[in-house]
């Protein structure tokens, strides 16, 4: 009777665990911001305080800027982003036809200058590229996500929830053993957070500086002890575009301010 | 490129206390790291910050190599008259940089 009655309980921790790495339920959804202190809050919401907005500010000089051998601007074609990109962000990354996969915003904006511009691509985490991804995706502040509305996602969506899920690096940890089961909690004194990626370009105190996604993602799977993937990589697209999917109807925050 | 966010108050009444509010864009290198070949990145921080109101000059800050990147810097002043706030950032490799904004006292 003992022996069935370990197996019982053995069975229900197995099972435990397998419950464990599901999604967060929809009410429990918390954005970064609301793990925040008082003060750094008050940093994203006043325009004047809040450091990624000198990178939007930027961006709207560039957007308004010719480049390339075609001379010409964003607003030569897209006109006053204010009207043209507002939105916009809140779909990326989204499908693209040439290539039959999904691009985030970088990618587009780097496409549009080598195929309408005719201008060298802007290096990721450029001073340039970070503003003027900063600049579009403002225009969506306060829309909610809605990446993953085009039905050619699914199954990019899918690998990426793959990865979010696959345990791998020294410390054998998938994103979903943090950001999942354990975002009630601390690590190192920080709280965990859920990771939903709601205010990117965004200013990192640590990093004294706007950041993408893509920075983040790197570095969270350099703290796993893993080998993280190259700026640009369809993995860490594909890692984005899930992530998004999972913040769906989130409100855009760009450009957060995170600790 | 540099640029700077001001936030003054557009209108006021004669002797309220305003908050004036300023971010400048600096990467604020102390001087005190190394790149990954061992060699020393040198400082490049701005030093001075000022504010004129009407040409009188009302607030004046030093800044060192503690003080985090794109300093944001914010004070208050009693609105005496109509009138431009003038600043002024001075920084290392020759860094100046100035912006203005106005007000309306009522």
């Amino acid at each position: 009777m003992r022996t069935v009655g370990g197996i019982v309980i053995a069975a229900l921790l197995i099972s435990a665990s397998v419950v464990l790495a599901t999604e967060i339920p929809l009410p429990e959804r918390r954005s970064g911001f609301s793990f925040m202190g008082s003060a750094t809050q008050a940093m994203q919401n006043d325009d004047t305080s809040n450091p990624g907005m000198l990178w939007v500010l930027d961006g709207e000089t560039l957007w308004n800027s010719k480049a390339g051998a075609a001379s010409k601007a964003c607003a030569d074609c897209h006109n006053d982003a204010r009207s043209s990109m507002k939105g916009v962000a809140a779909h990326y990354p989204a499908f693209d036809n040439s290539l039959g996969r999904p691009v985030n915003l970088e990618q587009r904006i780097n496409r549009c200058r080598t195929t309408h511009q005719q201008a060298t691509p802007l290096a990721y985490e450029s001073k340039e590229l970070l503003a003027l991804t900063a600049f579009v995706a403002r225009q969506s502040v306060g829309m909610p996500v809605m990446t993953e509305a085009d039905p050619r996602l699914g199954p990019f969506v899918d690998k990426g929830r793959e990865l979010y899920m696959q345990r791998q690096g020294q410390l054998n940890l998938g994103c979903t053993n943090c950001h999942d089961d354990n975002w009630d909690k601390r690590l190192a004194g920080s709280p965990i957070t859920q990771g939903h990626p709601t205010g990117y370009p965004l200013y990192r105190l640590e990093w004294q500086s706007l950041g993408s996604l893509q920075r983040r993602l790197r570095a969270c799977i350099t703290g796993i002890r893993a080998q993280p993937y190259i700026y640009g990589a369809p993995e860490l697209v594909e890692l984005e575009l899930y992530l998004m999917s999972r913040a769906r109807g989130m409100p855009i925050e760009t450009p957060g301010v995170r600790p | 490129m540099p640029s700077a966010l001001i936030n003054v108050p557009a209108r006021a009444k004669r002797g309220d206390v305003i908050e004036i509010k300023t971010l400048m864009s600096h990467i604020m290198e102390t001087g005190y790291r190394h790149t990954a070949s061992g060699e020393n990145v040198p400082r490049d921080i701005l030093t001075s910050f000022s504010c004129r109101y009407n040409g009188v000059e009302i607030f004046r800050a030093d800044l060192f190599p503690a003080i985090a990147a794109n300093p944001f810097i914010s004070f208050y002043t009693v609105a005496s008259q109509s009138g431009k706030f003038e600043f002024e950032w001075i920084g290392d490799k020759g860094f100046s940089e100035t912006a203005s904004a106005s007000i309306t006292v009522e």
